[in-house]
């Protein structure tokens, strides 16, 4: 056990923190939350910075274009951006956490060269189109059909919950190829060039009034077979590689980020009273072990994967990142309860910036695998139950 | 070297080697026979000397096993007879010791190796009073460290002393084999007491960090019987394991104590007095609420004086109020959060950023 840094991982902290003072101010404010083509060119350009001052696929292979860091020095740059209060991720979240990983661990070099270096560079914005009206935690259920057609797919179905699919490029797509195989075995992954003839987005509204989802159609749309990545039929393990990532550190800089709001929450109570209330200071401080917890999980799982990297292993956080998701995603809610808490009736104003994320938090226990399937598989994963019926 | 959380090989071997100590020197049979002895469960009524009789106090010959094996000794240097090992290597120690639901001042002896001789060797067993308040095994104790915020004293005795020197009342412990007596504030100046030159804030994070590890080790132990329980009963024909509603029951369980794990070895490394809350107010947590999954995973079962269940519950409950109680943690982190200095002057992102308006301005 060991949580002091090495010289090399100090120094590439320190060189962060100061392009961070010196090019955070210079950033253009950040446009509304509607505005999606503002919000994708806002998005890309923090993206481009990164890239151009190296920071872009710290801990992806070199081979695929990135920096061959490890995950540690991934996560240090993750806490840094978020103290330093620096641009979400954003619309490059699919391409940078999800498609991209996926395309380094499974592409071949001509896939890895076409798509990678777009992704770290800003230029082109990824959506995900796995979840389907009637294969949401059931995925493997996904019905949307692709039949091969000389060197084209021709798929036919529809997706759902596809994030930025209104400003995305390529759509990473799971496909059923052959629908007399087992559910797991008949998927394929493909990637969808948006522009594609017979793709059509409509806009989702949430709950919190924005429209970041959107239902994808596809009718007939042709996409070569040069797009599949991994072979025909192996798209479900394909696809475990990405979600383990996504479970894995996706959410890292947040946790990060929630610790600040608490900080901020606390001087908030100080100020308008409310901290005399003991029950939500007793809260507050609870939240304030739960976070700091989190984050040490974190570096935990990110240990491990880097271990597990540097000996010979895949370097893909595994189940242990549905524990973290699992307490994660409701204690970042407990967050929003205590916030409205200290705000009082402020609360209840939805011009608020909160507010959004206030209502957002409510699809953390929901999105990337509900918190009852996380459940499923710390059970019979980790503590080794039977299958669940 | 890089973060990492892994255990080294020493100290696995050390955790392992505790792991066989135990199961030589203190299996299960041992415990429930304690347990199950007709004094254990001492009464109220009576004098303090009369309830001294009926106070068997923690296994000497454990005691001085551990003593030998080097549990008190652990982080006193080799020149003190010690193994000049630190606090992540003794928060192991101390797990195992919570998963075996060993009993007996753990923590206060262990900080009272440097301070009381015959301590570190297990000859003499010390107990604590973190000022006013609650005190375990009194009547068994050789000695007792005598805490406040800022003072660390010592008042050696003949066993079976304590109440009386302290003019403790013994109340009906909830844990059969953790005796504890009553001492009202404000504490009183008692004969024979030494003053030491310990640092008492570091003596009482050390103490809430130990104790934090054996409810982590309880924590863990409710786990493994759940598990086990949940994949061996049957009902309906099946596994009661493979319903969802159990197996959430135990996902959650490991939830909470893999947050509460990462946060003890976080803190025996970084020994910051926030993350010692943390790690305190999260394995607290965590050994109380696995206790009660545990007990409602083995269902009527669980209900049973027989079963162990009951038993990380109630020490669970007293390790709870010893050292940082659940309220002195949850005050002393939300104050910690006034504190960060880096946020002082930071940039007001979250409540300002797309809405462009400061809430709090």
């Amino acid at each position: 056990m060991d949580l002091s840094g090495t010289e090399e991982e100090e120094a590439f902290r320190h060189g962060l923190r100061a392009w961070l003072r010196e090019t955070l101010p210079k950033l253009p404010p950040r446009p509304p939350a509607t505005d999606w083509p503002a919000r994708r060119a806002f998005d890309c350009a923090w993206q481009r910075a990164l890239y151009d001052a190296g920071y872009a696929g710290l801990h992806w292979p070199s081979d695929a274009g990135g920096r061959g860091a490890g995950p540690t020095q991934h996560l240090i740059f993750l806490e840094e951006t978020e103290r330093a209060g620096a641009p979400y991720v954003g619309a490059n979240f699919v391409g940078l956490l999800h498609a991209g990983p996926t395309i380094a661990a499974e592409g071949t070099a001509a896939q890895r060269a076409r798509w990678l270096p777009p992704i770290l560079r800003g230029d082109e914005i990824w959506c995900q189109g796995f979840s389907e009206p009637e294969a949401g935690s059931d995925l493997a259920a996904l019905r949307t059909r692709a039949v091969l057609d000389g060197d084209s797919y021709v798929v036919t179905g529809s997706k759902l919950w596809t994030s930025h699919a209104e400003v995305a490029d390529w759509c990473e797509l799971l496909v059923r190829t052959d629908p007399s195989a087992p559910k797991h075995r008949g998927i394929t992954w493909l990637a969808l060039p948006m522009d594609a003839p017979g793709v059509t987005v409509r806009p989702l509204r949430t709950l919190a009034g924005s429209d970041e989802f959107a239902e994808v159609f596809l009718d007939g749309v042709r996409v070569p077979v040069g797009n599949r990545v991994g072979a025909e039929n192996d798209g479900w393990r394909v696809t475990m590689v990405t979600l383990a990532f996504e479970r894995g550190t996706a959410f890292a800089g947040e946790v990060v980020a929630c610790r600040r709001t608490l900080t901020r929450l606390a001087r908030a109570a100080r100020a308008n009273g409310r901290w005399d209330d003991a029950v939500l200071r007793r809260r507050l401080g609870r939240l304030n072990a739960e976070f700091t917890a989190l984050w040490r999980l974190t570096q935990w799982n990110v240990s491990e994967a880097d271990h597990a990297a540097r000996t010979g292993g895949s370097g893909v956080p595994g189940a242990t990142g549905s524990v973290f998701k699992l307490r994660y995603s409701e204690a970042r809610q407990e967050l929003y309860e205590a916030a409205a808490g200290v705000l009082g009736p402020e609360s209840l104003d939805a011009g608020r910036a909160w507010t959004a994320d206030r209502l957002s938090s409510l699809s953390y226990t929901i999105a990337a695998g509900t918190s009852q399937i996380q459940r499923n598989v710390v059970a019979e994963r980790i503590l080794g139950l039977p299958r669940a019926w | 070297m890089t973060v990492d959380f892994r255990l080294g090989d020493d100290q696995r071997a050390l955790q392992a080697g505790m792991r066989t100590l135990l199961a030589a020197r203190y299996p299960r049979e041992k415990l429930r026979a304690a347990v199950d002895a007709p004094p254990a469960l001492d009464g109220a009524q009576g004098a303090p000397e009369a309830h001294g009789a009926a106070d068997p106090g923690p296994d000497r010959k454990v005691w001085r096993a551990l003593g030998e094996a080097g549990f008190f000794a652990l982080r006193l240097a080799e020149k003190d007879g010690g193994s000049g090992l630190g606090l992540p290597e003794a928060v192991l120690l101390f797990e195992e010791a919570g998963r075996a639901l060993l009993p007996g001042p753990l923590a206060a002896t262990h900080l009272a190796a440097g301070l009381v001789p015959g301590a570190a060797d297990g000859t003499r067993i010390v107990t604590a009073l973190d000022g006013p308040g609650v005190a375990e095994h009194l009547t068994s104790s050789d000695a007792v460290l005598l805490l406040t915020s800022d003072t660390a004293r010592l008042l050696p005795m003949e066993a079976g002393a304590g109440p009386r020197a302290l003019r403790a009342r013994p109340f009906r412990s909830v844990d059969p084999l953790t005796p504890l007596h009553r001492v009202d504030p404000p504490p009183p100046v008692c004969p024979g007491v030494i003053d030491t030159s310990a640092d008492a804030a570091r003596l009482r994070r050390e103490a809430a960090l130990l104790t934090a590890a054996q409810q982590l080790g309880s924590a863990r132990g409710a786990i493994t019987l759940a598990v086990s329980h949940a994949r061996r009963r049957t009902q309906f024909g099946r596994p009661v394991g493979a319903f969802q509603a159990v197996q959430h029951l135990c996902a959650q369980m490991l939830v909470r104590t893999d947050l509460a794990r990462a946060s003890v070895y976080a803190a025996s490394l970084t020994e910051d007095p926030a993350e010692i809350a943390a790690a305190k107010l999260l394995a607290d947590s965590a050994a109380i609420r696995n206790a009660r999954d545990c007990l409602q995973v083995h269902s009527g079962l669980g209900f049973t004086w027989e079963a162990d269940i009951h038993l990380h519950l109630k020490r669970a409950w007293v390790r709870a109020f010893q050292w940082q109680s659940t309220e002195e943690s949850e005050e002393f982190l939300a104050n910690e959060l006034l504190m960060d200095a880096a946020e002082e002057n930071a940039p007001d992102v979250w409540w300002g950023t797309e809405g462009g308006e400061n809430v709090l301005a």
